[in-house]
């Protein structure tokens, strides 16, 4: 995996964990409007990323329109050593 | 239903096979406290829970600890792959490798294959939860226990990470709790089963 991609999914998994994260708290503070707002924001800069990422490197959900042969099935897949990037 | 996401939730990239290092890991996979373990207990959980809150922290934790099975899993791969069957019973594989080669299986590190005996699901939301912060509070001290037997900076990393998680857990389970017993409207310590009549 190449730098630039690296550092692309590193960006895309610290800000999809931040939502998971703030996903939790709601759960149990759904009156929270000040977080509600924080969650907006993370979501909207996780898409963003996503959006990015999966246009210059392939899909990471099977539900993105594909190329011929099938995208989704190319490795490496998130288990494989040379797949992550460095810890965070 | 769920749709895989091509990525961990937390990077894990180990550099050094320790096939050793894994069969304790391996725990985490299929264990007592482990989060196959813990995904299923609450995902199977949220259908008999009683407010909107504990419905949606069991779920959404319950999907969580699916990652952190992946994860886990990801770590034994690393650890193991590749490494060849004489240094894996020298490193105290050679029951494993016997029945599962280089495969990842679901077992405890005492090498106990997994059961559905680990988890209850009760039907009693406060039980129930009483059960998911033990549970939490278990998994977080089998990770201390696992970082204390680790020396690889690629190995204890995420580790910490899944420790802090159970933490957060916890801490969410905790705030479920309250709110399904403020909704009991019961003071007591401990409350009955919102369905039971009293016979
Ligand atoms: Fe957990």
């Amino acid at each position: 995996m190449d730098m630039n991609r690296e550092k692309l999914l590193r960006e895309l998994m610290a800000a999809d964990f931040a939502v998971i994260d703030m996903n939790l708290y709601l759960d149990t503070h759904p009156n929270d409007q000040r977080a509600i707002l924080i969650y907006n924001v993370l979501v909207q800069r996780a898409k963003m990323l996503r959006d990015n990422y999966e246009r210059l490197y392939g899909p990471l959900t099977p539900m993105t329109p594909s190329k011929c042969p099938f995208e989704w099935i190319n490795e490496p897949w998130p288990w494989q050593r040379h797949y992550s990037p460095f810890a965070l | 239903m769920w749709i895989y996401d091509k990525k961990l939730e937390y990077p894990v990239k180990i550099k050094t096979r320790n096939p050793r290092m894994a069969k304790y890991i391996i725990t985490q996979y299929g264990g007592p406290d482990g989060e196959l373990a813990a995904s299923l207990r609450y995902l199977s959980q949220r259908f008999s829970m009683p407010t909107k809150e504990a419905k949606a922290i069991l779920n959404d934790i319950g999907t969580e600890e699916l990652a952190h099975l992946e994860i886990v899993g990801t770590m034994v791969h690393q650890l193991t792959q590749g490494v060849p069957a004489e240094i894996m019973e020298r490193e105290g594989l050679g029951d494993y490798y016997s029945d599962h080669d280089h495969a990842v299986y679901p077992l405890s590190a005492a090498g106990n294959p997994f059961t559905a005996a680990y988890i209850q699901s009760k039907g009693d939301p406060i039980a129930d939860l009483y059960e998911d912060l033990a549970a939490e509070q278990k998994a977080r001290a089998t990770y201390e226990n696992l970082i204390n037997l680790a020396d690889d900076p690629d190995v204890i990393d995420p580790l910490r990470f899944l420790r802090e998680r159970e933490i957060v857990h916890f801490q969410r389970f905790g705030e479920a709790l309250r709110i399904v017993q403020d909704r009991l409207a019961q003071k007591a310590f401990y409350v009955k089963k919102p369905d039971f009549m009293g016979k």
